[in-house]
């Protein structure tokens, strides 16, 4: 089944380091909070998204079924 | 035929007249024989004026609620009628209702009175006039979805919540209830009846939105399945339940069948509630002369030029290709002598300051979005506070746990183009309204009222 990366904003505390992580898909506002593509997680980044949802420090990173 | 009744919590006076009618169908499908006419307004309210209808007058007007012996049983005969939910998103309730039935967990069924939006008077003035058929609506939700657990939600206002205690007490004395109800408390805050802050109140949190997925039909009240409805969807559920889908179309369209409530204000200043068809015209509901535009939807709606106005009935047919929508039936018609940029600003401001603040995006951009709006308002504004609106309104659209943001940019936006030639006058120094005396209403306490949600 195809995943779409989420955040949940209400944990989200905007330090970005997904960004970091996954510059393919998070960039960062100009409050410093992320904006995630909303687009099917392609299989390549399987791996770096995986990374960056059990890193983020407040898990705010969502894997959902793409909508 | 629309009827005006007195509104418990406003001014009063009697409504506008004049509906369109489809012709009624065939005769009804549901359990209950035939009913009154179907064509014949008002359903929910009344026929004569605004004394509260107690339990006596409510049966032997309609007889006890028609229970059908079996969960599901309800949900065909919603889907038949067409009903949509009347809190404001005109959703189909009975795949709602399906959802949560087919659950394994025992759901929880809540009613939501939180009526948060300070332009809205319906659901307080409904509660009032004529409890029993929203307390009838909720135990047939209940025996639908197969629930035991009921509340109602309502409003923070002492006398109302008395008062349909009394109703809940009086209706288990008589044996008319199978499920008992219990009245819970919502704050008067604009978010508290969004429906997961509705649930995390109700489960002894604050009445704060959260992250959806799960949605509430999924995981609710205490992370049970759970279904809620606004009370008016309620009522209706209660007629329909009686009387058949046949009877509940023969008023309004064949897409958007049934009457709504619907909070008047037109341009001199008065607060009516009225049950009207949909699809009737909205000149037959608010003069429009002397009126430059009209707000559909309350304070998540959008702004529409009068003389368009003019031509739209109440639906969503016809008011979702201007940007706006029939929502929980609020309708403002704004003087033409008053600054719908001022009045805009001033509303900006009280939903930035509702914002729960848990979301980074609705938190940074909607204050910045409203002190923009007020630099508009303002003579010869900043030239860029227009383009930042815009830019900080495509940043937080979309971002946030609820549509708080959302429905504030849809308000916004639609102002700054309904309004253009207002903001035109206002850089070159001047403004149609200088005066500028509050016209949209809003509650008297908002900044006191910022730090509590319980
Ligand atoms: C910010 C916000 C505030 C809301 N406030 C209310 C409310 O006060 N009353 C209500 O019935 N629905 C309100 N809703 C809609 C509810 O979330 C929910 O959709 C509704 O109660 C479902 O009932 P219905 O299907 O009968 O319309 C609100 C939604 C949002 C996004
Ligand atoms: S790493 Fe987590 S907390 Fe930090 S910005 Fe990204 S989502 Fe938000
Ligand atoms: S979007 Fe805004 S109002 Fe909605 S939960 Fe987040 S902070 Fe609160």
């Amino acid at each position: 089944m195809k995943k779409e990366l989420r955040v949940d904003p209400t944990a989200c505390s905007g330090h970005g380091l997904c960004a970091e992580l996954l510059p393919e898909l998070i960039t960062l506002d100009e409050w410093g909070y992320p904006i995630v593509a909303r687009e099917p997680v392609p299989r390549s980044l399987d791996r770096h998204v995986r990374r960056a949802v059990t890193d983020c420090p407040t898990l705010a990173l969502r894997l959902l079924p793409a909508s | 035929m629309t009827y005006g009744t007195t509104v418990p919590y406003s001014a009063s006076s009697p409504g506008p007249r004049g509906s369109q009618r489809v012709s009624p169908g065939p005769a009804g499908t549901g359990p209950a024989g035939t009913g009154p006419a179907g064509g014949d307004l008002p359903r929910l309210l009344p026929v004569h004026g605004a004394v509260p209808v107690d339990l006596h007058t409510h049966v032997s007007r309609y007889a006890a609620p028609p229970y059908f012996g079996h969960p599901g049983q309800l949900i065909p005969v919603l889907k038949a009628a067409g009903l949509t939910g009347r809190g404001g998103a005109a959703f189909p309730v009975y795949r709602k209702l399906q959802a949560v039935a087919e659950a394994r967990t025992r759901p929880v069924v809540i009613g939501n009175g939180a009526e948060g939006e300070p332009a809205s008077d319906k659901d307080k003035s409904l509660l009032w006039i004529s409890p029993h058929l929203v307390l009838d609506g909720l135990q047939l939700a209940a025996e639908a979805v197969g629930s035991q657990a009921v509340a109602l939600y309502v409003h923070r206002n002492a006398r109302l919540q008395e008062r349909l205690r009394a109703a809940v007490a009086e209706r288990a004395a008589a044996g008319i209830d199978r499920a008992p109800v219990e009245i819970i408390d919502a704050p008067p805050r604009f978010l508290a009846g969004e429906e997961s802050a509705l649930a995390s109140r109700i489960s002894g949190q604050p009445a704060m939105p959260r992250f959806k997925p799960p949605r509430v039909f999924e995981r609710g009240v205490v992370g049970r399945p759970t279904l809620v409805h606004n009370v008016e969807t309620l009522a209706h559920m209660a007629l329909i339940a009686r009387y058949g889908p046949a009877w509940f179309r023969a008023v309004g369209t064949p897409g958007e069948p049934g009457s709504m409530l619907c909070t008047l204000h037109p341009a001199d200043g008065r607060r009516d509630v009225v049950e009207t068809a949909l699809g009737t015209p909205l000149r037959e509901l608010l003069r429009l002369d002397g009126t430059q535009a009209v707000l559909s939807g309350g304070y998540h709606g959008a702004w529409v030029p009068a003389a368009d106005a003019a031509r739209m009935t109440l639906s969503n047919e016809d008011l979702q290709p201007a940007g706006a929508f029939v929502g929980a039936g609020v309708l403002v018609a704004l003087p033409a002598t008053r600054c719908g940029i001022a009045e805009t600003a001033r509303v900006a401001r009280y939903l930035a300051l509702e914002s729960a603040g848990q979301c980074g995006p609705c938190f940074n951009g909607l204050p910045r979005i409203a002190a923009a709006l007020d630099e508009v308002a303002s003579p010869r504004p900043d030239p860029r506070a227009v383009t930042d609106m815009i830019r900080w309104a495509g940043l937080v659209e979309g971002r946030g746990a609820c549509h708080h943001p959302d429905g504030t940019t849809r308000f916004v936006r639609s102002a700054l183009h309904v309004f253009r030639e207002e903001i035109r006058n206002h850089s070159a120094g001047r403004c149609v309204d200088p005066a500028r005396e509050p016209f949209l209403p809003l509650p008297a306490d908002t900044a006191l009222a910022a730090a509590d949600w319980s």
